[in-house]
């Protein structure tokens, strides 16, 4: 973190003409390292790329995410996930090896409007990304408050080592799931803790860039008080 | 076109125009990002006396399915006029010159938007007329191109854009509606800024091959003028509430 040089970028931005490697968000052209969305651009060792302000998630394979189911067939479910694509569910991932078509019915597990902690496990350019939730801790959520925010701030809320994640959840005792795609599940025993779980993660997208986040977070949670 | 006569004075001896702007004067430019909720991105634009609002959807799901393409995304782009934005009603059915400048905008933007990145997908542009003046496809890919970037699609550059054109035999910079109706030629240039590269050139009027360069030359200075509102408009929306890293 300390050795990046950052700069906040635009695209068509020239963040630098050293021979660097270029990641994401940047493209080549010449010499010359371009920015391609609007973000803050990051030089790491040799490699140059940008986080981005504002965009859909890109599916990745192995992130957690969190969807809503929109609709089923009778061989998988579709989730939205906050993405261009939309997730697919399999039947036998919720069913196991037997299931069939004619004796299940989908409806029965997972119905439109539910929300799944699911795990991408397959995503390329050719078809939608696979979901899967035959893991623990993965399947149907079945209570809790949506948060929606930026994908690109989910590094953010988490926090160096998890530290703003801990400490709202410390502050708060709320217990808060967080899918990769920016959706955001957040229980909690304390109607109070609740709503000032959900204000922190507000604060913390729309102040991402600001430096010192966690302190800021820490000072809101303890000021409003009992 | 070609120079009628009317009792306007286009230029007067001083180089003044009609709207008492100096040659290479652009009108009064104003953009603002973000400010439809709705929208994945969006933009408003004043560029004189021309307001436009740019609305951004996507890379979403294409609807009808067929037209999507499994290699790259798509882009749609809708110019539109309100009834209201010209002195007389005009009818909400897309005209004839509105297709054309949809389709002319589309293919501007297009080398710009990294669509490679999302097949099977389309982003959708729509541009809202609300009040005309002159040199609105200009102004319509000015905010275009800032809602692109403020729905976070990735973009090679932004695209900026400005007229230029031949007035009382002078080329000037923005032409403006007065200008555009009487005087002798009007070429909207769209440009990107960093790549420099243009992706727009139109030439209603006739000139000479220097007039032209000179033509071309003035639209380009004219476009990273532009730039630089684009830029802040950008700016303002995403890093104003804090310190710069």
């Amino acid at each position: 973190m300390d050795n990046a040089k950052r700069k906040y970028v635009i695209p068509g931005d020239v963040i630098t003409t050293a021979p660097f490697r270029p990641e994401q968000n940047v493209i080549l052209d010449g010499k010359k390292i371009i920015a391609t969305v609007v973000g803050t651009s990051e030089i790491y060792d040799d490699s140059v790329r940008v986080i981005p302000l504002a965009g859909k998630y890109s599916p990745k394979v192995n992130d957690l995410i969190i969807g809503k189911v929109v609709s089923h067939s009778s061989l998988s479910w579709e989730l939205d996930i906050n993405s261009c694509y939309v997730g697919f569910l399999p039947a036998q991932d919720v069913f196991g090896r037997d299931f069939s078509a004619h004796a299940d019915e989908l409806t029965s597990k997972l119905k439109k409007g539910d929300l799944v902690v699911a795990r991408i496990a397959n995503s390329d350019r050719s078809r939608d990304p696979l979901l899967t939730v035959s893991d623990r801790e993965l399947g149907k959520i079945e209570s809790g408050e949506l948060v929606k925010i930026s994908p690109s701030k989910v590094p953010r809320l988490i926090g160096k080592r998890g530290t703003m994640i801990q400490t709202i959840e410390m502050a708060t005792n709320a217990i808060i799931t967080i899918g990769q795609n920016g959706w955001i599940v957040v229980s909690c025993e304390n109607r109070n803790g609740l709503l000032k779980a959900i204000k922190a993660i507000r604060m913390v997208d729309k102040q991402a860039h600001i430096a010192n986040l966690t302190d800021r977070v820490k000072l809101m949670l303890e000021s409003s008080g009992e | 076109m070609g120079g009628r006569d009317t009792d306007l004075v286009l230029l007067d001896e001083n180089g003044i125009r009609c709207d008492g702007r100096k040659i290479d004067e652009p009108r009064r430019i104003m953009i603002k990002a973000g400010v439809l909720k709705n929208a994945d991105g969006s933009a408003y634009i004043e560029f004189g006396d021309n307001k436009i609002l740019a609305g951004v959807f996507g890379p979403r799901d294409v609807h009808p399915k067929h037209i999507a393409d499994t290699d790259t995304g798509i882009l749609r782009c809708r110019y539109h006029m309100s009834p209201f934005s010209v002195t007389e009603r005009k009818s909400p059915a897309p005209s004839r010159r509105e297709i054309e400048i949809s389709k002319v905008l589309k293919e501007a933007l297009q080398p710009a938007v990294m669509l490679e990145q999302f097949p099977r997908t389309v982003v959708d542009v729509f541009l809202e007329v609300l009040q005309a003046d002159g040199g609105s496809r200009c102004a319509a890919l000015d905010a275009a191109s800032v809602a692109l970037a403020d729905a976070g699609i990735p973009m090679r550059d932004m695209v900026s854009s400005i007229a230029a054109g031949k007035v009382a035999d002078t080329i000037i910079l923005d032409v403006n509606n007065e200008e555009d109706q009487a005087g002798q030629a009007d070429m909207p240039v769209g440009y990107m800024p960093n790549l420099e590269k243009i992706t727009l050139v139109q030439l209603d009027g006739i000139l000479t091959q220097d007039e032209y360069k000179k033509c071309l030359e003035t639209a380009i200075g004219g476009c990273k003028l532009v730039y630089e509102i684009q830029k802040k408009a950008l700016t303002d929306k995403f890093f104003s509430n804090g310190e710069s890293a």
